[in-house]
């Protein structure tokens, strides 16, 4: 059996005196489009972040693809609230330093098109909407076509428009194999297509299974053996 | 505990002023300097704590980075803070004994000029220590600001040796009279003892603080 | 090695590319620099012969205040849209980054750095005695000097409180001995080099650049990564 994308054991992230995130354990396979949710200030930031390895965890320990998150970085992408451009640069070389840098093989006139930002790639980021922004941080990580991918609040600051097009992304990156982590309130929108659900209250994993199996809401205890949490698709 | 800190630190005291009185009755004036040179018996025990607890910082800091463990960023704390106030101490002393002999409280004399300039880089990292929240970035940025601060100590040290300075230069152990020598060697024991007193009580309060901002 | 070594063009790369397409920025750090030129020229109370001989050190020393300028700015646009974060996530190894971002901001200084030598030259009344290449020569390695301690506490402080007074607390203690050794090497410039001592005072330049750089490639890690 090849490693699981995701195994976290007992993954704790501490602030000060407050843990964001506590006591989280759960085994995600590859190929796997993995639904989180849970109120504001559930840890669900915190604990992407952790997975993505722009945190090291206080306690416990993350395994990417089977090795170390931060040696798994080449295959994995983090979309997060803050987008990592540089406002001075234009969309275009934002992408085109990213793809150097990185030696991404995607196309970046390609992936511009993509998003739906191809008339603007060349004005620099400061003059760009919210939305824009957003939409500029998916081609980053459509650039580099990841292996795991994880998206924080990816609907946020998007027009209608852009709604429909981060559905279709994840239908076409879940369907070529890539394994999707999605925090979102927009439960709605990601449910049907999603093959597990985790549910994150006060930094604790409250609910995780199999989407369809265990409802969201209802608590799994997370002394459970992670083997027997998340098994093989059928 | 703190009952056993509070002995500790009034015999440590105590010593200090036996070594101090010694300093001043023990041993005969110098034939050019006379009685200033006394000044002698506490500036260079000062002089070598200072330098030895910072270089306690370098190894704090290089121990936090290597294995981090908190006990290495109290001993970082503790040995900054224990640092810049031997620092401080150093450049008043030398002060003091400039004013009666080059006739001024302080000159740019090289010597004087680098105890000052590590005395400050060591201080802008408390100020970082005190300026950063998350108590694992102000271990991990105070270690490798200490470093930095460090690497210019041997630098500035040696560079010194090779440029003409006003200050004395050392005075070969043998070439002393061996009251004074006896005398100087008795303050160097009592302020060592008292710096690092000063170390101990610093590293648990250190681990005090940690354990409180960790709680609340 | 070697894809450090990549990374690292592209880096500077990044780095000039940002410098030119925020090209007002420069100008407005070099303005910065001349005026504090200017501010010095009356701390001598207007009598030339006290500014000749301190010419040296008023450049420095202007180039120096407008150096926390230029490298707070230059982390600040790392950290506003957690641009590091994302280089560091790509990956790009922290050494890379470090030397890249420590170039484009010796670059930015060296830049500086000359703009202001005629300056100093007219405003202080300082002919060149020892000659200009003695003058421009010292400039690159004193910006070397500033850039690298600079890059690194300035990616400290960008992320801590009361950034703008933590970073030349930590940063103008640090470079005392290449600053001083810049001096030096620079009045040599302005009054010239009788004894033949410009090259000791550029040999210790360069020992405490070497000194810093290194020290900062390895360390700009555990300064990077959360």
């Amino acid at each position: 059996m090849a490693a699981p994308a995701l195994l976290a054991a007992g993954v704790g992230r501490r602030f000060l005196g407050r843990w964001a995130v506590r006591n989280v354990s759960f085994e995600l396979p590859t190929g796997a489009l993995l639904l989180v949710h849970g109120a504001n200030g559930a840890g669900k930031t915190t604990l992407l972040r952790v997975l993505a390895s722009a945190l090291s965890p206080t306690e416990g320990s993350v395994s990417v693809f089977g090795g170390t998150p931060s040696g798994a970085r080449a295959r994995v992408s983090l979309l997060s609230h803050a987008d990592g451009h540089y406002d001075e640069l234009s969309g275009r070389d934002n992408l085109e330093a990213a793809r150097r840098l990185g030696n991404l093989t995607g196309n970046v006139g390609e992936v511009l098109a993509r998003v739906g930002l191809a008339t603007r790639a060349d004005d620099p980021v400061r003059q760009y909407s919210a939305g824009m922004r957003k939409r500029l941080a998916f081609a980053r990580v459509l650039l580099k076509s990841p292996a795991l991918a994880l998206f924080d609040e990816p609907y946020a600051a998007l027009d209608a428009d852009g709604h429909v097009l981060v559905d279709t992304l994840f239908r076409e990156l879940h369907a070529a194999g890539t394994t999707l982590v999605v925090s979102t309130h927009q439960v709605g929108r990601v449910a049907p297509i999603s093959t597990h659900t985790a549910e994150l209250a006060s930094g604790r994993l409250v609910a995780f299974g199999r989407a369809g199996t265990d409802a969201p809401g209802e608590p799994v205890s997370t002394a459970l053996p992670t083997g027997n949490l998340a098994e093989e698709r059928p | 505990m703190t009952r056993n800190l509070l002995i500790t630190g009034a015999l440590a005291v105590l010593l200090q002023v036996g070594g101090m009185v010694a300093g001043l009755t023990l041993s005969p004036p110098e034939q050019h300097m006379s009685d200033l040179v006394r000044i002698m018996f506490v500036h260079v025990p000062v002089a070598w704590a200072a330098m030895a607890t910072f270089t306690v910082t370098l190894v704090a800091a290089i121990g936090w980075l290597s294995t981090r463990r908190w006990g290495w960023d109290h001993l970082l704390d503790a040995s900054l803070e224990v640092g810049v106030v031997l620092g401080v101490l150093l450049s008043v002393q030398g002060s003091v004994w400039g004013y009666p002999t080059w006739g001024t409280w302080w000159t740019w004399d090289p010597r004087l000029t680098s105890v000052a300039v590590m005395v400050l880089s060591f201080l802008g990292i408390l100020a970082l220590r005190a300026f950063v929240d998350d108590p694992d970035k102000r271990a991990s940025w105070s270690a490798a600001a200490s470093i930095l601060a460090w690497g210019s100590v041997p630098f500035t040290y040696f560079c010194v040796k090779v440029m003409n300075s006003l200050h004395q230069k050392q005075t070969p152990w043998g070439a002393m009279a061996p009251e004074m020598l006896r005398v100087l060697l008795l303050n160097t024991g009592t302020v060592t003892i008292l710096t690092l007193w000063m170390l101990v009580a610093r590293y648990r309060l250190a681990r005090v603080e940690l354990q409180r901002e960790l709680d609340t | 090695m070697k894809e450090i070594l990549r990374q690292c063009t592209l880096v500077v790369r990044k780095e000039l590319l940002h410098l030119w397409r925020g090209r007002a920025r420069l100008v407005a750090t070099a303005a910065f620099a001349f005026a504090n030129l200017v501010v010095f020229s009356f701390a001598g109370g207007l009598h030339s012969e006290a500014l000749r001989t301190n010419a040296a050190g008023f450049l420095w020393v202007g180039i120096l205040l407008a150096s926390t300028l230029a490298l707070g700015e230059s982390f600040r646009v790392e950290v506003q849209n957690n641009a590091l974060e994302a280089m560091l996530l790509l990956p790009v190894h922290p050494a890379a980054i470090f030397y890249g971002k420590a170039i484009g901001n010796l670059v930015l200084l060296t830049l500086v750095g000359m703009v202001m030598i005629p300056f100093s030259v007219v405003l202080f009344d300082a002919t060149p005695a020892g000659g200009l290449g003695r003058l421009f020569l010292t400039i690159p390695f004193g910006a070397a000097a500033i850039s690298a301690p600079g890059t690194m506490h300035a990616a400290l402080s960008s992320r801590a409180r009361s950034r703008d007074v933590l970073l030349p607390l930590l940063l103008f203690p640090l470079v005392v001995p290449g600053l001083v050794a810049a001096v030096q090497a620079t009045q040599l410039g302005f009054v010239g080099d009788a004894m033949g001592d410009y090259g000791d005072w550029l040999t210790v330049l360069a020992g405490f650049c070497v000194v810093q750089w290194g020290l900062g490639g390895l360390l700009f890690s555990f300064v990077v990564e959360e």
